[in-house]
């Protein structure tokens, strides 16, 4: 049998069932899922968290506990059902028919031993090669990861290469089988967008040439309109829709596959050009699923039919949805009875000719590193961690001021200095015009009240032994002097301006979800009225479908309170959404400043259009650059002379970027200064538009 | 807080109810293993003993009936008599207050204060905490039985004496658990919002950071108490510490040394008394331990 011809999938999970004990009850995690995947061919599993996606890789791996058991349903590997085979039979199929390229590849590597080491031992192990065979094979392993130098990456530790470095380890592990099923659980989740870029090109790159199946699992939307050939959408346990990429982009016939798309902002959309629709609600927990379809009570589509459970359908064009009302949505006539509540009432405020409300001058903030015994004997210079260099910042009344770095680039020591938590060893923070104490406990309540903060992670946001109603009240009492009843009443109004029920201020932060938590993180921050607000990503542990409905609200309390917002995140995208203005970072240092809706145009600074070539678009029929940065982010206790981001730049000119710190040029045409010795003309000419979306928005 | 209002007594109430939650929820999952529950029972029969124990003793703690010296237990001396003639299974039933007051109390004593050094030394860092630290670690590095002997050389044997032992052995070890549980609270987000809104410190301190830290110190304490009821029992026994004729277990086994070829009872049942309470706390520690799912290291 020629490879091309090959009917039968390689992977073929018919009917599966998999759940988990609680108590006595058997909960199902996966309801009757089925899909297929071919040889060749790049599966991808979408669902944010709570969907099933990783009971699913569990169960095909056997991987599931002690309190989880498939109930229904066969797995079937190269026809051969995995469900029946013992634990001794399984360990023939592991590594060498499965493989599973992990979330953290930190801590799927040994730590202990080295790199190469590792690889040899699964080549040993499987293939039955003697040892110095092996070793030679890994060296050819690690180049087909494009990895420049295989010799010196072999010899070394896990902790001592990067966490893209690791990755592409663990794919060359993965793949030095030939796995006939190669599954990838999230594999750049943990990874900045510019290294995610080149691990997925290489996955693209390696999967296309081969035999292997690939189940590539991913909450990521983006990631998967680029390296999959077919998607399957999960929602609570149910396969919800399964079609094409292609189509399903274009097309989505389930309204939470719609739903998706709508809440993640497509790169270079701005908040003044679309709404973002979120899904109200939250996945439900197991054993709280609704009877029916498991979506209606977040469906905006919802009908007297849909409280029995639909069918997977089976479309045209080998598509398949669970709804009830595919056809109608498939003609275009199915629309939602009520528009989404969430609408921008008020006219954006007119920021350009307002005052400047926040200030940063030359701002750097070095982190001293301690003295080894060596180093103190020879009395070496003391060495810093340069985390943020020399930062000049100007937020304008009523703006949103968008900061957007990778990991490490000192974005949120910008903020947590801006706010006192850390001291700046340089440079001047005025608070409307006003300079502002660096020390926290120098700054007196109407300062405070002035400048809040709203942080990343909505677990530890809250006191978790505080009533949400407690937590609320407390900024009123110490900053606004209020008391008695007009407590309550305020935090009776800040839960409806967050969209809460009133009820919500007798409970505890435990009974609440990770959006729910977030809200009410917002609420106290606008509690005192500030300013300034400095948000600090502050969406970017939540999941897709709430991200859409945090990020609206965020910009409908600003535009009321007039308050003006510091957005930090690492996800171009949103900052590009939400900001009216935009600042790139690398490195501690700014390299491109411009308003939100030229950002997007050329000229590019080098890095912004690297950045923006790396960003995976939600959308199969996008046109983007391909610009692959090389290397890795250099460490900020050395950073490159000159220009910080010459070791990397494709556009590297040579000895001048080296030794000399580029200026600052303005572009006259779009108001955008960038950092750069490439002149405005001279980038101008050079440069495209690094992305294009083919198709307007299903909205 | 200053102010009874309204939106504040909500909170309390709630606050309040919530506590009382917990405690029930302790309590069950005490009562869910064996272990736990057997010494969570043994703890609260010796808290009622101590409690209504002259309504139990048949005779006073000192009352000695001359002739009935010497006595195997009986039906009218359960434990027997000692040399003396004093009834033991009174004798017992009424050191329980002593010995559990004395140390519950010094236990209260070194928690409380070293909840105070341990939240200070752990949110506010610098110099007060490696002062304090250091301080600390010179009094852990001594054997606790040596420490004790030497503080009671010098304060002289009395009851408060021995509470002042209990308190400086112990405070450090508190103040060491409070303070590393304090030091991960105290970079969580909800603690930098409240620094950002101006909170006072006391507030920090008691309503954002101590919740967090009583788990953990719930089952230290229950630990240290513990280890209070032998270091008492031990230092009765040395002679060094609660002096005759108080009914200290400890104390009791010492006097009963001499003759314990004649009254073997009048030592096995005082000495049974401290296993069975130690033991007992001891299983209800370790049951809070899992309750509370905080591990902690002793």
């Amino acid at each position: 049998m020629s490879p091309g011809k090959r009917k039968a999938p390689i992977l073929n999970i018919k009917n599966l069932t998999v759940a988990y004990r609680q108590g006595d009850e058997w909960l199902d995690a996966a309801r009757e899922v089925s899909f297929c995947i071919q040889a060749g061919e790049t599966y991808g599993l979408v669902g944010e968290s709570g969907s099933g996606k990783t009971t699913l890789v569990l169960a095909i791996m056997r991987y599931l506990g002690a309190n989880g058991s498939v109930r229904q349903g066969v797995i079937e590997l190269d026809g051969q059902d995995l469900c029946t085979l013992s634990e001794s039979e399984m360990r023939q199929i592991w590594g060498r028919k499965i493989n599973l390229v992990p979330q953290n590849p930190q801590s799927a590597l040994n730590p202990s031993i080295r790199v190469g080491e590792q690889l040899a031992e699964t080549l040993r192990y499987h293939q039955k090669v003697d040892p110095a065979v092996a070793r030679r094979q890994v060296v050819g392993l690690l180049e087909m990861v494009h990895i420049a130098d295989p010799e010196q990456i072999a010899q070394s530790y896990p902790h001592q290469i990067s966490g893209g470095m690791q990755q592409r380890v663990m794919i060359a592990m993965a793949l030095s089988t030939e796995p006939r099923l190669l599954i990838l659980d999230e594999p750049t989740t943990s990874l900045d967008v510019t290294t995610q870029s080149v691990i997925l090109d290489l996955v693209r790159e390696l999967i296309h040439g081969r035999q292997t199946a690939a189940l590539y699992v991913t909450h990521n939307l983006g990631v998967v309109a680029q390296v999959c050939d077919r998607v399957a959408v999960l929602y609570a346990g149910d396969l919800v829709e399964d079609a094409s990429t292609k189509d399903l982009y274009r097309k989505p016939l389930h309204p939470y596959t719609r739903g998706l798309l709508d809440s993640v902002p497509r790169l270079g959309e701005t908040k003044n050009q679309v709404q973002l629709r979120g899904i109200t609600g939250q996945i439900p927990p197991l054993g709280e699923r609704p009877t029916g379809c498991v979506f209606r009570p977040r469906c905006p589509l919802v009908i007297e039919v849909c409280y029995q459970r639909p069918a997977l359908y089976e479309l045209t064009d080998k598509r398949r949805a669970r709804c009830h009302r595919w056809e109608e949505i498939q003609r275009g006539e199915a629309n939602a009875q009520q528009s989404s509540p969430e609408v921008i009432k008020t006219e954006p405020i007119n920021t350009k000719e307002n005052q400047e409300v926040l200030k940063l001058v030359d701002m750097k903030v070095y982190f001293p590193l301690r003295h080894s015994l060596g180093e103190l004997v020879r009395r070496r210079k003391p060495r810093f961690v340069r985390a943020v260099d020399g930062v000049e910042l100007k937020i304008r009344h009523g703006q949103t001021l968008g900061l957007v770095g990778e990991s490490g680039s000192g974005k949120t020591t910008i903020a947590r200095s801006v706010m006192g938590l850390v001291e700046k060893t340089a440079g001047d923070i005025e608070l409307l015009s006003i300079p502002l104490p660096q020390k926290l406990s120098d700054r007196d309540l109407e300062t405070l009240r002035h400048l809040q903060m709203i942080f990343q992670n909505p677990e530890d946001a809250l006191n978790p032994y505080l009533t949400v109603g407690g937590s609320l009240s407390r900024p009123l009492i110490t900053m606004m002097g209020k008391s008695g009843i007009e407590v309550d009443e305020d935090v009776a109004k800040l839960l409806v301006r967050v969209q809460l029920p009133a009820g919500y201020a007798r409970r505890l932060p435990e009974q609440l979800s990770g959006g729910e938590k977030q809200r009410i993180a917002i609420a106290r921050a606008f509690a005192s009225n500030p300013d300034v607000l400095i948000a600090d990503e502050p969406v970017s542990s939540l999941d897709v479908s709430v991200q859409a409905s945090i990020l609206n609200l965020l910009n409908q309390l600003q535009i009321d309170h007039g308050s003006s917002l510091l957005f930090i995140s690492h996800n171009l995208a949103v900052v590009g959404y939400l900001a009216d203005r935009i600042a790139v970072i690398y490195l501690g240092q700014l390299m491109e400043v411009a308003d939100a809706d030229v950002l997007f145009e050329v000229p590019y600074h080098p890095y912004t259009e690297a950045l923006l070539s790396a960003i995976p678009l939600a959308d199969p029929y996008a046109e983007q650059t391909q610009i692959r940065l090389e290397g890795e982010i250099p460490s900020a206790i050395q950073k490159p002379s000159g220009c910080p981001f010459h070791t990397r730049c494709p556009r590297f000119l040579g000895e001048i970027c080296v030794n000399k710190t580029p200026p600052w040029r303005l572009d006259e045409e779009t108001g955008k200064q960038y950092f750069c010795h490439i002149p405005v003309s001279e980038l101008r000419q050079s440069q495209e538009r690094v992305f294009t979306f083919k198709y307007s928005h299903p909205k | 807080m200053s102010t009874k209002v309204p939106g504040d007594l909500t909170n309390l109430q709630s606050a309040a109810s919530s506590r009382g939650r917990r405690f029930a929820t302790a309590l069950k999952g005490l009562y869910a293993k064996p272990a736990s529950a057997f010494g969570t029972t043994i703890f609260m029969v010796f808290v009622l003993l101590a409690v209504i124990g002259p309504l139990i003793a048949p005779y006073g703690e000192n009352q000695i009936i001359a002739t009935e010296a010497k006595q195997p237990p009986s039906t009218s001396h359960w434990f027997g008599t000692d040399n003396l003639g004093r009834d033991i299974f009174s004798r017992v039933v009424l050191g329980a207050r002593d010995i559990l007051a004395l140390s519950g109390l010094g236990t209260l004593l070194a928690v409380i204060i070293g909840i105070f050094l341990g939240l200070i030394s752990g949110y506010r860092g610098g110099w007060f905490d490696e002062t304090i630290m250091r301080f600390f670690d010179s009094l852990l590095a001594l054997p606790a039985l040596l420490l004790a002997l030497v503080l009671l050389g010098i304060l002289g044997p009395s009851n408060n004496s021995v509470l002042i032992v209990i308190v400086v052995v112990y405070t450090p070890i508190v103040a060491r658990v409070v303070r590393s549980v304090a030091l991960g609270v105290k970079t969580k987000g909800f603690v930098e919002v409240a620094r950002l809104q101006g909170e006072s410190l006391t507030w920090i301190l008691t309503r954002e950071i101590l919740p967090s830290v009583l788990p953990a110190l719930t089952v230290e304490a229950a630990l240290r108490f513990s280890y209070a009821i032998f270091l008492v029992a031990s230092l009765g026994f040395l002679g060094v510490g609660v002096q005759p004729p108080n009914p200290n277990w400890g104390l009791m086994v010492s006097e009963a040394r001499s003759n314990v070829n004649q009254t073997p009872w009048a030592m096995v049942f005082p000495a049974a008394a401290i296993s069975i309470v130690v033991i007992g706390v001891n299983l209800m520690a370790d049951g809070l331990k899992r309750v509370f799912q905080a591990p902690v290291n002793v």
